[in-house]
């Protein structure tokens, strides 16, 4: 017998998305497998590594460690609808590019979902808050100063952008 | 690491909540945050025959606090907690230890009861309740409320006195007394990691300024929080002249902690007696209206 199924439906990325799923569907597979946004990673699959977080109505959280169906009814943006609608970077997302803040690039959607909504809350971090904030998120190959820089790099380019009117998209 | 099949229950309200929970019996878990639950199914450390998903009852995610204390609903995260100015005033030591549980993006989903409720003794705010002698709130499928007092509700690791059937829908942490003072130490591995040892620690003093009530709650110290009351070794004394190094060696002498594979049982009793000190100290220097504590920056390296 096969387990019972749920009718959810989720607004990814701005796209109301109608899945059925078992109870014990993981977000993180739930995105990747059911509606194949393959951006979002799993690393540890126990809430450690940060590598699957995503924003669940606006905040971060842990892929991994929620189910699809308690997420059914609620936003999530992962890291496929972080730049504009042209395809544009979000500040985030071009910090770290200029900054050089990954290498093998596969933590990355999680601090570009962490950072973008630590830069939200928090528009002008200081260090410390930083590194507080993105302290749930492991990298493995870059040892964290780029990733720092980039996160003070985003938060002066969305300054900027908030400053220069009539742009559009997604910004931290 | 995916987690075994369980029937999955979404209730609207809180009597379908006791009603679904009544009949899966001893098969039956609330999911909440789910932020220790879950790394433990995926591990397949838990199976649950039925999960009862609280998530909808919004009503549950309330944070009541008032001179006599704060009341935190089952579905109040350990972020919205830690945000909330009401309850920093009513109760500090809730604050200062929620800066301690795990990292910023666990806590914008984890409860703070669903943290008490896992009763594991190496997390911060079982201490809490421990020391400041909170209580949780029971509820169950037509048989009213009972409220368990912290010394009765952890009765060991990852146990607690909830039955099945019932569901925790709120904790209750009372405010301090006039001229009392609190404060959370801990060492763990990597910031946001289990603390290997911690302490949570709450002195009054009297009209004179002198030491009357001296208590800490241990973490990781035993297979509940570890509740020890050194106000006889304080004597009665003003904080400035009180001996700290005997305090430390009475909480040392009255933690039993285990060995593994990051700290010997001797260190961690070390550890625990540090803390506990510094703790104290800490709580203290607030009490006598020195100010908020402000964190271990500046505090002696010996304990």
């Amino acid at each position: 017998m096969g387990e019972a199924l749920h009718e959810i439906a989720l607004t990814v990325n701005g796209v109301v998305r109608e899945v059925r799923v078992p109870g014990r569907r993981l977000l993180s597979d739930c995105l990747r497998h059911d509606l194949g946004l393959t951006g979002t990673h799993v690393g540890c699959e126990h809430g450690v590594c940060g590598c699957c977080t995503v924003l669940l109505d606006g905040e971060p959280v842990r892929s991994c460690l929620t189910f699809a169906v308690t997420a059914g009814g609620h936003e999530i943006t992962t890291v496929e609808g972080l730049a504009g609608p042209e395809g544009e970077l979000s500040p985030v997302q071009r910090a770290f590019s200029e900054c050089h803040a990954l290498q093998c690039g596969f933590c990355t959607p999680g601090f570009l979902c962490t950072v973008t909504a630590l830069l939200r809350e928090n528009p002008a971090p200081t260090g410390e808050q930083v590194v507080e904030g993105i302290s749930g998120n492991l990298c493995r190959c870059t040892g964290y100063q780029n990733i720092v820089k980039a996160v003070h790099r985003a938060a002066e380019l969305a300054a900027e952008a908030d400053a220069t009117p009539a742009r559009t998209g997604e910004h931290a | 690491m995916k987690p075994p099949p369980f029937d999955y229950h979404a209730p609207r309200d809180l009597g379908e909540a006791l009603a679904v929970l009544a009949g899966a019996g001893a098969g039956g878990k609330v999911l909440a945050g789910g932020q220790s639950l879950i790394p433990l199914m995926n591990m397949r450390l838990a199976a649950p025959a039925h999960l009862v998903d609280i998530n909808r009852l919004t009503g549950l995610a309330t944070i009541e606090a008032d001179a006599g204390g704060v009341r935190v609903g089952a579905l109040a995260r350990h972020a919205a907690v830690e945000r909330s100015a009401d309850a920093a005033r009513a109760q500090p030591l809730l604050r200062s230890a929620l800066r301690q549980v795990a990292h910023p993006v666990i806590r914008n989903r984890g409860t703070v009861v669903g943290s008490l409720v896992h009763a594991d003794p190496a997390a911060e705010l079982p201490a809490v309740l421990a020391v400041l002698g909170g209580s949780v709130r029971l509820a169950r499928h037509g048989g009213g409320q009972r409220d368990v007092p912290a010394g009765e509700f952890f009765t060991g690791p990852l146990e607690s006195a909830l039955r099945p059937g019932e569901l925790a829908v709120s904790a209750f942490f009372p405010a301090l007394p006039p001229r009392a003072g609190t404060a959370f130490r801990e060492v763990a591995r990597r910031h946001g990691d289990y603390a290997m040892a911690g302490a949570a620690a709450v002195v009054v003093l009297d009209e004179d300024l002198r030491i009357v009530s001296a208590r800490v709650a241990c973490v990781s110290a035993g297979p509940v929080p570890v509740t020890i009351d050194v106000s006889q070794v304080c004597d009665r004394r003003p904080a400035a002249s009180a001996d700290w190094a005997a305090v430390a060696a009475a909480v040392r002498d009255r933690v039993d902690p285990e060995a593994d594979i990051h700290a010997t049982a001797d260190y961690r009793r070390h550890l625990t007696g540090v803390l506990a000190g510094r703790a104290l100290r800490a709580a203290a220097r607030e009490a006598a209206g020195d100010g908020r504590d402000a964190g271990e920056a500046g505090e002696p390296s010996d304990g």
